[in-house]
């Protein structure tokens, strides 16, 4: 049971990092797609509900873990704050038809590389536990 | 171990990430013949695709490494990461040089990259399919 948790944890935290990559060629001039940017965002769905979700399980699950710990509460705080900062990229990013690269606004683009920090700092956080 | 984990892991995250962009990419050229996206699907594997690879892999044996764990007979979770990243690397390569060749072709306005993005969106797709049986074996750790 703990086993498949984790998996799909760790498999929803891929999905996370795999939007984020979309989008980083997206705002490096990729062109902007309907199919892949629909892709994007279902990985950023998928995978920021499974993440919180799977990884509060997770949590009350494994004995030595508890949802207080500071380096899960940590986690929860980068992950409200690497939602927050994704909506104005997925606002901001829409496909154009011709797939040409577009112009994107600088708080967009700003709040992208936030994001990505963010989600690093997410990764960081579940190798190192600090704390645990 | 932490550091080398985190690079294994990271560069593992962007290898996946990196596939599925260009799946999507080369897919959708391989549909309407855009020329932009064959360019996206090439540069994001040979930019991001193959440095990622080598994050993954030198962190895997950087790892494996203080962990002491035998290279001459491994756990089958590691023995499962030899045998996909190995092959990984010649589908990736494969891949990069199928969509360069395509998105050349489709610069120079002399031919379309379409069947070029047909066989690299599949080399791709499997790719992506055995990298997460991969984390599934890494995760678990199956005896």
């Amino acid at each position: 049971m703990t086993e498949t948790l984790l998996f799909l944890h760790i498999l929803t935290a891929f999905f996370l990092v795999a939007a984020v990559v979309i989008y980083s060629a997206f705002v490096l001039g990729g062109p902007v797609n309907r199919p892949t940017r629909t892709i994007a965002e279902i990985l950023w769905g998928i995978g920021g509900l499974g993440t919180l979700v799977l990884g509060i399980w997770l949590a009350l699950d494994i004995e030595g873990y508890e949802i207080w710990d500071g380096w899960i509460l940590a986690a929860i705080v980068l992950w409200l704050l690497a939602t927050g900062a994704g909506t104005p990229v997925s606002r901001g990013i829409q496909p154009r038809g011709d797939d040409s690269a577009m112009a994107l606004p600088s708080n967009v683009v700003g709040a992208h590389w936030v994001r990505t920090a963010i989600v690093v700092a997410l990764l960081v956080v579940m190798i190192y536990k600090p704390g645990a | 171990m932490d550091f080398p984990l985190l690079l294994h892991v990271l560069g593992a995250m962007v290898l996946v990430g990196v596939l599925v962009l260009a799946t999507a990419s080369l897919a959708a050229a391989w549909n309407t013949g855009s020329g932009a996206l064959t360019r996206l699907g090439f540069r994001a594997l040979l930019w991001a695709g193959l440095p990622a690879w080598i994050l993954t892999r030198v962190g895997a044996e950087w790892v494996a490494d203080k962990q002491g764990l035998s290279t001459d007979d491994p756990p089958n979770w590691v023995d499962m990461g030899y045998m996909v990243s190995d092959p990984g690397l010649l589908l990736l390569i494969a891949a990069t040089v199928l969509a360069g060749i395509g998105a050349r072709r489709t610069a120079r306005g002399s031919g379309s990259a379409v069947t070029l993005d047909r066989v690299a969106t599949v080399l791709l797709a499997i790719s992506v399919v055995a990298y997460l049986v991969v984390v599934w074996a890494m995760t678990t750790k199956p005896s």
